[in-house]
């Protein structure tokens, strides 16, 4: 055990001064990642950690990085930017992390009665019990893979396996119908953003938050997560407050790019004056936006398949990049939220519909068309 | 000055637009770097970064990092063959970590007093570069040449609240520093953010007081995998002078560099 521990400290370290990022993804490399499922190492030194929607996971490259922030313009008309806040917040009470919300709503205890659990099958049973007994798991789990790494040393195939199993506890899916259990939530700290006309009070909440988070010892990091709902929204009463709004943003920023935490701020971008939106927009690390579409326009239902099925459209602006100068480039960017069998969040990617009477001149986007619009088109 | 070696690959084209001998010093004061949200310029920096601190020149740098902690920039650089936390000891780079930087504090005070403030931080913000270079220059100063370069300018406005004089009178000291003490300064900005008439004031105004300007765009068809963005340098023959040359060409960021091309010449 000892020298699995010390293995894994020599691997965090490594990975810490690594300057190359060919070398992290080499199985052995991999290898001694850190025991805590909610994080997950990544190149260039980063860490990741779920942002609850599997899919976004994957298209980010890993989840949302660990001392990033991430930034969601609304739209206007629809809520769906409160569809990846639940989420992203229920992953963090999944994996026992501190959770910091706030919001413009008189009552934020509220809406937290209305973030989702993670779907139980028996498919995924391992899932359900990450809830129950996440601790001791995890401990049985760590030794269990150490005690599978001395007999297969240097087998391949065993830290596959490993990286399976990190994979699989490191994001859940959520059951958007199944409200979490009160005694899981009540960890969460929130606190109401309205008709508090100084920021002041927020910045001392988030710093506290930081502060009084564990500190990571050795390879095992732990995580924690701050979620802003609707940061300049009127109700909060920061009218001609721009740059003490941006000044915001670049402290928390800045206090967060140290630690091991991640914030996800939804804005409305419409009470933004455009040269503010640009600098709210350069401040965030990963930029995302989320848009409603409307329900009866004909020429889009023609245009795209599964068109019924979709609740929205997320769109990828920019992609965390810390630690590098490369900028990411998606195959990708702007993908259809639907609802899985009626309960969880899948992304996908836009399919262009084959076009009547001529299909030798249609041609799909992507291949990517995979087995849920099929299903979910039968749910409905 | 130094004879100049054979070309290692391709010849960079950003180089030779900014009439950057290898050794010597630039034939210029001030450039801005400008770049938008789809296009990040922060590569720009590395590059000057990496040139400066590079074996064969005996330049100095001195960094203030608003944007990025050290940690980041250590990193990056590292990548690119150059080891900050070396060159920081060698007493040839001084990081500036600004990261925190607020004038203002946690409230919003008086009005003159809080004026005051963003004064006095700003003139306390002028001394810190001028003690650097100072310092750079007190032991084994063989002579090398100085760049300050600031990432970025936004950040520097968001710390001053807004305040576009100050920021325009901090950076009208630092350009005379430049002749003052012999160096140039590269500083990256956000072109988008200028959009209202205010806002666009200081932009003109800050073209007006630079020689050169490197502008980092997406491709108007939209961002690729092969091709990053274009980038345009234009040099002009005096601040606020007409423009002298114009280079415009293509470029992809990778880890360890930069590649510069022609558009059409590639893939």
């Amino acid at each position: 055990m000892a020298t699995a521990a010390d293995g894994r400290l020599q691997g965090a370290r490594s990975a810490n001064t690594s300057s190359f990022s060919r070398a992290r993804s080499s199985p052995s490399a991999v290898l001694p990642s850190p025991p805590n499922p909610g994080v997950k190492l990544g190149p260039n030194g980063a860490t990741f950690v779920s942002s609850g929607i599997p899919d976004l996971d994957r298209i980010l490259g890993g989840g949302f990085l660990l001392g990033s922030l991430v930034m969601v313009m609304e739209d206007a008309d629809a809520p769906h930017h409160l569809l990846l806040l639940r989420n992203f917040m229920s992953q963090g009470v999944v994996h026992r992390q501190p959770v910091l919300f706030a919001s413009p709503l008189r009552d934020p205890r509220a809406f937290l009665g209305t973030l989702p659990s993670p779907v139980s099958s028996s498919k995924e049973h391992r899932q359900r019990d990450t809830l129950v007994d996440h601790n001791q798991q995890d401990q049985e789990k760590g030794l269990r893979i150490a005690w599978q790494y001395k007999k297969y040393f240097g087998d391949q195939q065993s830290s596959q396996n490993h990286n399976r199993d990190v994979k699989q506890e490191f994001s859940n899916d959520f059951d958007l119908r199944k409200a979490l259990e009160r005694q899981h939530v009540q960890y969460i700290e929130s606190m109401s953003i309205q008709d508090i006309p100084h920021l002041t009070i927020l910045r001392d909440r988030c710093s506290n938050f930081l502060s009084g988070l564990p500190r990571s010892d050795g390879g095992n990091l732990s995580a924690g997560r701050i979620a802003i709902q609707s940061l300049c929204a009127p109700q909060c009463g920061y009218a001609e407050m721009d740059w003490d709004l941006v000044a915001f943003i670049r402290f928390l920023r800045s206090i967060i790019r140290s630690s091991n935490v991640v914030a996800v701020v939804t804005f409305p971008t419409s009470f933004l004056l455009p040269a503010f939106l640009k600098r709210w927009q350069h401040l965030a690390d990963t930029l995302l936006s989320v848009r409603a579409i409307p329900d009866e326009d004909k020429d889009m239902a023609k245009l795209l398949t599964g068109y019924q099925d979709m609740l929205g459209l997320l769109h990828v602006h920019k992609v965390a990049q810390n630690n590098s100068q490369v900028p990411t480039v998606l195959e990708a960017s702007t993908f259809s939220l639907k609802l899985q069998k009626r309960r969880s969040l899948v992304l996908e990617r836009l399919n262009q519909a084959p076009v009547e009477a001529s299909s030798g001149t249609s041609y799909s986007t992507s291949g990517t068309c995979s087995g849920p619009s099929k299903g979910s088109s039968l749910d409905f | 000055m130094n004879p100049s070696p054979p070309p290692p690959r391709d010849p960079d084209l950003l180089e030779e637009a900014l009439g950057l001998g290898r050794g010597g010093s630039p034939p210029w004061r001030l450039a801005f770097v400008e770049d938008c949200v789809e296009t990040s310029g922060a590569f720009v920096l590395h590059h000057f970064l990496k040139r400066a601190l590079s074996t064969e020149g005996d330049g100095t740098v001195v960094f203030l990092g608003l944007a990025q902690p050290f940690s980041h920039y250590d990193r990056v650089l590292r990548k690119m063959g150059c080891n900050l936390s070396v060159q920081r000891n060698k007493n040839k780079l001084h990081f500036i970590d600004l990261l925190n930087l607020e004038f203002l504090g946690e409230r919003r005070l008086s009005n003159e007093k809080g004026e005051n403030d963003i004064e006095i931080g700003f003139m306390d913000l002028y001394n810190r570069i001028l003690r650097s270079i100072e310092a750079i220059r007190s032991k084994d100063y063989n002579g090398g040449w100085t760049t300050i370069i600031i990432d970025d300018l936004s950040h520097l406005e968001i710390a001053a609240h807004g305040s576009a004089k100050h920021v325009l009178d901090f950076l009208q000291y630092c350009r005379s520093l430049t002749s003052e003490m012999d160096c140039s300064l590269v500083i990256l900005n956000h072109e988008d953010i200028h959009s209202s008439d205010e806002a666009l004031q200081m932009l003109s105004h800050l073209d007006y007081i630079s020689d050169i300007l490197i502008k980092a765009e997406t491709l108007s068809t939209g961002i690729a995998a092969d091709v990053h963005g274009q980038m345009t340098v234009i040099i002009k023959d005096a601040p606020g002078g007409l423009i002298k040359k114009l280079h415009s060409f293509q470029f992809k960021v990778k880890e360890n560099g930069v590649e510069f091309f022609y558009p059409g010449s590639r893939f």
